[in-house]
Formats: structure tokens, sequence, C-alpha cells
């Protein structure tokens, strides 16, 4: 891969933004949050997120927030991810390697479906909560 | 415990925020023989006392982590610089910031891999905080020397939100073309 400058950078953002922009019409936005940890790191979380950044791409998936956060306490389970989709429960996913990340984007976040044996939070008690 | 140099990096810029810094310098130097890491910040600093207690593994403030009854993040890397023969030094003020200095040696068996540059760096830019972060990169090989360098301001200045995942993605893709074009030389 070539070099890219700081302003090839700018122009892609830019391309990009025009097309963004003719999307963006919902403001719908979804949260993905990875856990980070030393857990998280160990149990493989980078590689989850890059097929997370990755699927997102394939898949022209606007308005997606990712970030990162700590340890959530499912050391366990890691790579953990929480999985915000308006209309959808808030999920808290276990066990999210390169695979269960890219069935997460296409069944969860494209398909409005959970995805089984992997989640770890009882995605009814966030609906009553809200 | 982490693997990976890049891990145990990504640990002391996580220090760094932590410590209130709003500029962190990172630089990583690789020749053929070593790997030389460095990191200032213009953090909360540690006093002497405080700087002996952040090497001690049974230390903790307990302000992260409430219950728990141990610091390893300093100890574990001192730990894996002192089984394969690197150096380190840690330097503080209080008040001031914290430099912290380290280097491994690539022929030893017990270095701990480098690991992924590009991803650590993304990685430590989207953490949450208003802090600058500067990035120096300088390889040496095939007897000359190539270097690149990365603000996280330059980042934000181009592109906006660094959680939104089209400005991650394109960050990603600035990051490793850099990395890459190092490692590739001339050729």
């Amino acid at each position: 891969m070539a070099k890219m400058t700081l302003e090839e950078l700018r122009k892609l953002r830019e391309s990009k933004k025009g097309e963004l922009d003719k999307r963006d019409t919902e403001g719908k936005s979804i949260h993905i949050i990875i856990g980070m940890g030393t857990c998280g790191i160990a149990a493989g979380a980078k590689e989850s997120l890059d097929s997370f950044l990755e699927e997102i791409e394939k898949n022209e998936i606007k308005n997606v927030t990712v970030k990162q956060t700590g340890c959530m306490g499912l050391c366990y389970v890691e790579p953990t991810v929480e999985v915000k989709v308006p209309g959808m429960p808030d999920t808290i996913y276990g066990n999210v390697n390169s695979e269960t990340a890219r069935k997460i984007i296409k069944e969860h976040v494209l398909g409005g479906k959970l995805v089984d044996n992997h989640i770890f939070d009882r995605p009814a008690a966030d609906i009553v909560k809200e | 415990m982490h693997v990976a140099v890049c891990d145990f990096i990504l640990d002391c810029l996580q220090n760094s925020i932590e410590a209130g810094a709003s500029r962190i310098e990172l630089s990583i130097i690789e020749t053929p023989k070593r790997l030389s890491i460095e990191i200032t910040d213009d953090g909360c600093g540690m006093t002497d006392e405080e700087l002996k207690k952040a090497v001690d593994p049974f230390y903790t403030d307990g302000q992260k982590h409430k219950k728990r009854r141990v610091g390893l993040g300093l100890p574990f890397l001192i730990q894996a610089i002192e089984q394969s023969d690197g150096e380190c030094k840690l330097e503080s003020e209080k008040g001031r910031g914290t430099i912290l200095k380290f280097s491994f040696r690539f022929d030893h068996v017990d270095t701990p891999p480098t690991g992924d540059i590009s991803g650590m760096l993304l990685q430590a830019i989207m953490f949450d905080g208003s802090f600058e972060l500067e990035f120096k990169r300088e390889l040496e090989q095939d007897g000359r020397s190539d270097a690149y360098s990365v603000k996280r301001s330059d980042l934000i200045e181009v592109l906006g939100d660094l959680n939104d995942a089209d400005s991650l993605i394109m960050a990603r893709q600035f990051l490793e073309s850099q990395e890459d074009d190092l490692k590739e030389g001339d050729r």
C-alpha cells in the first residue's frame, strides 16, 4: 500500500462524507462497544475489532459508533461486545471471535435477530428498564 | 498478562491518559538489534515514593478497581523486560509528568513479539478524552533509516469523531499505509 498523506486522507473523508450525507436520513445510530481490557485483548478482542470494522465497511453500514471499554466483568467469555441497535434490546455478547463478529453484523445489526449461544445478558431486563 | 510489546505500550498510554495528560509523546525506534520505546506525558506525575509503589505488584491506589489488591501494569512490563535482558527507566516528577523508556533486544529468546503497531495506535487514538498523542516511528533496516510521525489532533481535524466507524476505517487505512510503507522501504 502506498503511503497515504493527510491530504489524501482528507480527500477520502470528503468523498465518504458526501455519501454519508446522502444516506443519513433517519439519524439512527448503532453502538458497538468492545471490551478491551487485558482479558479482552488476551482473548483476541483486537481481531474482533478488525472484523467488525471490515464487515461495517463491506456492508456499507452507516452511523455506527465503535468504542472500546475496559473489562465488563465477564472475563471467562472474552472477547465481550455490547451491541446497541435502535429497536433492539441492548445485548452483551461473549466469546466474540472474528467469525462471531461477522455473524453479529449480519444477523443482529442487519437482520434484526439476536445471535444464539453468545448472549450473556438478558435482553428482557433491558426492555423492562426502558 | 500481555503477549506483545504493543499491548504493554497500550497499557502505558492508558496510564498516561488516566493521569490526566493533555499531551503524550510516544516514540518507537527499531534497529536490527533493538526495539526502543519512549513515552512522555504531562500528566499528574508521581513522587519518588509513589514511583516505588508503581513498580510494586502488590500495590494499588484502589481507585480504578475498588476491590483489587494488586496493580500489575508496570510490574508485568518490568518482568518481561528483566526476563529478556532489556532495559527500563521510569522517571517522574509530581505535577509535571512522567517519562518511561524501555527497550528489548531482538536476539533474546524471551523477548516478546512486537505486535501490531498500527492496530495499537488505532486503539490509542480512540480512547475518550481530548489529549494529544504524538507518535514518532523510526525503522532502521538495510543500512538506512526511515521514519514517519502521526498526531492524534491531525487525525481528528481530518476525520472528525474518531469513534465513528467510518472514521476508524479510514484512520486504520491511513495508519496501516504508514507502517507498510516504512517496512517496504523503497522496494
